[in-house]
């Protein structure tokens, strides 16, 4: 009897830590939604903000968002894929891979504020690019790029060796194998990646700070090279730099759901490929 | 053997990987239009001599190769001779199938694609190659179906199609059989000793009655070496060497 | 295509693809020597010495003042808060996934896990200001609540998912046998988890905390929004304080460009860089040793 009851005992204590992991996830999207749905409206995703934030919506900060999250996508994916293509299919083991791969865990535990001062050393002084959508959207590509190489060489290493066999043996040069057999085979995986890594891009704040978010910028259609908004960016302000806080509070509400329903869609999106692809295997 | 039936050769060939040395003094012919076996306990090399004729190891950086390589009077690693166009000429079945993840059409499209035959020929090639391999009648109604669907024995045959379709002079097999049931790996034989007039064959094995029913020619292989060959009934009945004795009473292996 | 041609894209491919595994060694080598050059210039106008035990951060004050520890202490204030609640719950629920959980409450689990890793900092460090911070200034009838032990909460939160995966995939290695001689000796499955599992994963476990640290430790916006800020010498976890990445993030927006000042955030950085490199290469140690160990 004491012997079942410290088993019970045991075994409440490891439930209970899993179920407060679990509860912290509760709170922040309970808290979230209850409080941010009131804001939601068409009016909020399309229009611009008025009378100095206080009122209107966030549509420049979608779009800067969005169009950030494709220029990481531009500089990070094709970078990434063939860094790991590199990697897994070419590079023999000697010093030289094994600094590359050192360097991209390295790189993969760089704080993202770090990556902010060096696109502002790099970009927006060095190259003369200045605060600007691009500036920030090349700051991110970097910030994503090690997460991009290290899950496209995982899904390339699934696939094994006989399939690269395959098509060499039918007279396909490497590069041949590389792109017919190969990449088609590890898409899903690659895609998983790719879309979880821009979730969290689209997400992020610290490296963008100085490399050309802007407060409120009134031209929603941003050009690459200007200033932009985003909407982490606009949440931060909204919920500490504003001057009148407590009365933006459900505007701050509203765009963080926004930011959270845009980040939970793209990691939906990744475990959706990741699920078709386990069942067809 | 008269100079002519030797379709391909190695002598005095050494390989190492790393440091570790897999082929000691190799020198080995394989006559023209026959099957010759090679057998001998796993890790006695014979695979990795098998992938050697079709340049198999150029992509593992750790593997050092010395000797020489004739198919016919050409040397297989020659200078200005191009990967590619040995495996066009010496085609290779592995030892589990491993057709493309496309349709069964794209399986053997693809290497006729990629080795530039005219599109208008191409419809031909690939019915004849199914013919030949005899999968046709399982697959005439569904060549656009994923050719990871099929059974493991139809896929099998389906990557020997792939490597007759482009006409090599050479198909190395590398035990075919391994992975399949015995029906099917009945009909992979039949289909081996069909393909021998038009084809130049070498399988390895593990299976000595494999061996018997199929080959011609039987090599055998120990640590690296090549202790005996000669005719498959005579290596079999009469052994000359102890080890060769051995292995083929099945004493270890 | 001609033969020739296919060989020559297949030539140049590789070569490209070369190029991009060397890049990479160029862009971290490119953060190191943007942080080093300026905070080499920043060490022509400070002392070392006064930046290492300094007591003040005030570099707009007159005189400026440049010392870093008050902002390291804040750092490590900080997560080490975080790791004392994020080690325990994540060890638990590493466990609890890996040793009682079955198959469907896992596939439940996991995507739960993955999405807590998915929410921004930002939203992270708002619920910060808008339920911790009032949760915790009732509690102790301080005004907002915004200070090191809102900042340790956050952060444990967001280092929660990165220890409980690298931590079950551990506890997971831990070969089955291990686990059967200690039923078969009569220990209960606690026992077992206690006395055996755990400590066979101990290097992965040990990985799975030093992951942890390093991204409590590198983490801006959350302490940036939560722990109030303040540059006074911090004195205990109910104390507003001011990490080295809030500085960063607070002063860089602000300072003109090649000033003491600014090389200073530099030099903070490089501090921070080094620390979290050495997390990092220690976790990495220890997740080696975990893999030698257990394939051996």
């Amino acid at each position: 009897m004491i012997k079942k009851l410290t088993s019970v005992i045991e075994w409440s204590t490891l439930l209970l830590s899993t179920g407060i992991v679990c509860l912290f996830l509760i709170i922040i999207l309970w808290d979230l939604i209850s409080k941010g749905a009131p804001s939601l409206s068409w009016e909020f995703v399309s229009t611009l903000p008025r009378e100095g934030m206080t009122k209107g919506g966030i549509l420049p900060a979608i779009i800067g968002t969005v169009l950030l999250t494709m220029i990481t996508a531009l500089v990070a994916v094709p970078f990434g894929i063939s860094c790991a293509i590199y990697l897994n299919e070419y590079a023999s083991d000697n010093w030289v891979t094994r600094l590359i791969r050192a360097s991209i865990r390295n790189l993969a535990g760089v704080p993202s504020i770090i990556y902010g001062l060096f696109g502002l050393a790099l970009f927006v002084q060095g190259l003369q690019m200045g605060t600007s959508l691009l500036s920030a959207g090349f700051t991110l590509g970097l910030l994503s790029l090690p997460y991009i190489i290290i899950t496209t060489e995982e899904a390339l290493r699934r696939i094994p060796a006989s399939t690269r066999e395959a098509a060499l043996a039918v007279g396909a040069t490497q590069f041949e194998s590389i792109v017919d057999v190969v990449l088609p085979s590890a898409l899903p995986g690659i895609l998983t990646g790719v879309v979880l890594t821009l979730s969290r891009a689209a997400g992020e704040t610290a490296p963008i700070l100085f490399t050309g978010v802007a407060f409120y910028i009134n031209n929603p259609s941003g050009f690459i090279n200007q200033e932009f908004m985003s909407l982490p960016y606009h949440l931060y302000m909204l919920s500490t730099q504003h001057q009148a806080i407590e009365e933006v509070r459900p505007l701050a509400y509203g765009t963080a759901l926004v930011l959270i329903i845009v980040v939970f869609l793209l990691n939906l999106t990744a475990f959706y490929i990741r699920y078709k692809h386990s069942k067809n295997e | 053997m008269n100079k002519d039936d030797i379709k391909l050769s190695a002598s005095s060939v050494n390989l190492w990987f790393g440091n570790k040395q897999v082929l000691k003094n190799i020198n080995v012919s394989f006559p023209k239009n026959q099957i010759t076996a090679l057998i001998g306990p796993s890790g006695c090399g014979k695979s990795t001599l098998l992938r050697c004729f079709n340049r198999m190891h150029d992509l593992s950086p750790d593997a050092r190769i010395e000797g020489k390589f004739l198919l016919e009077q050409q040397d297989l690693y020659e200078n200005d001779l191009s990967v590619t166009q040995v495996r066009s000429r010496i085609g290779m079945v592995f030892q589990k199938a491993n057709p493309f993840p496309k349709s069964i059409y794209e399986n053997i499209n693809y290497g006729l694609k990629i080795n530039d035959v005219p599109k208008e020929k191409r419809q031909s090639i690939i019915e004849n190659a199914l013919k030949e391999s005899y999968i046709w009648e399982e697959v005439k109604d569904e060549m656009q179906k994923p050719a990871t669907r099929l059974s493991g024995g139809q896929q099998q045959r389906l990557c020997i199609a792939r490597a007759v379709s482009l006409r090599p002079e050479v198909i190395l097999m590398d035990e075919p059989c391994s992975a399949l049931d015995p029906l099917s790996t009945l009909k992979i034989e039949e289909l081996i000793v069909k393909l021998k007039k038009d084809y130049t064959i070498i399988i390895v094995t593990h299976n000595m009655q494999q061996a018997q029913r199929v080959a011609d020619k039987t090599v055998f292989m120990y640590l690296g070496e090549i202790i005996e060959e000669g005719d498959t009934k005579t290596l079999f009945s009469d052994p000359k060497n102890d080890l060769t004795a051995n292995y083929v009473k099945g004493h270890f292996g | 295509m001609q033969l020739r041609a296919r060989e020559r894209i297949d030539h140049s491919v590789k070569l490209l693809v070369k190029t991009t595994g060397f890049l990479v060694i160029a862009i971290l080598g490119g953060i190191f020597f943007m942080l080093l050059w300026n905070t080499a210039a920043f060490f022509l106008k400070i002392k070392p010495m006064d930046f290492i035990t300094g007591t003040q951060w005030n570099p707009s004050g007159n005189p400026a003042t440049y010392g870093i520890l008050p902002l390291l202490v804040s750092t490590c204030l900080v997560t080490l808060g975080a790791m004392v609640i994020a080690i325990p719950l994540g060890i638990g629920t590493a466990s609890f996934l890996s040793e009682y959980a079955g198959k469907r409450l896992k596939n439940i689990l996991k995507p739960i896990i993955e999405m807590l890793a998915a929410v921004p900092s930002v939203a992270i460090g708002f619920l910060g200001i808008v339920i911790l911070g009032p949760g915790i200034a009732q509690l102790t009838g301080q005004p907002n609540g915004l200070n090191a032990l809102n900042g340790a909460i956050l952060l444990a939160v967001m280092a929660l998912p990165t220890i409980i995966t690298v931590a079950e995939d551990a506890l997971h290695g831990v070969p089955h046998m291990y686990k059967e001689a200690s039923y078969a000796v009569g220990a209960s499955k606690w026992k077992t988890l206690i006395y055996v599992t755990i400590p066979a994963a101990a290097p992965g476990i040990l990985a799975a905390v030093m992951l942890g640290v390093g991204r409590a430790i590198g983490e801006t916006m959350t302490v940036l929004m939560a722990t109030g800020n303040a540059s006074a010498f911090p004195k205990g976890f109910f104390n507003s304080v001011r990490t080295i990445t809030a500085t960063i993030a607070i002063e860089m927006g602000e300072v003109p460009y090649q000033t003491t000042h600014y090389y200073s955030l530099f030099a903070i950085a490089a501090v921070l860089f080094l620390i979290t490199l050495a997390v990092n290469l220690l976790g990495e140690h220890y997740v080696n040793k975990f893999r030698k160990y257990h394939s051996a």
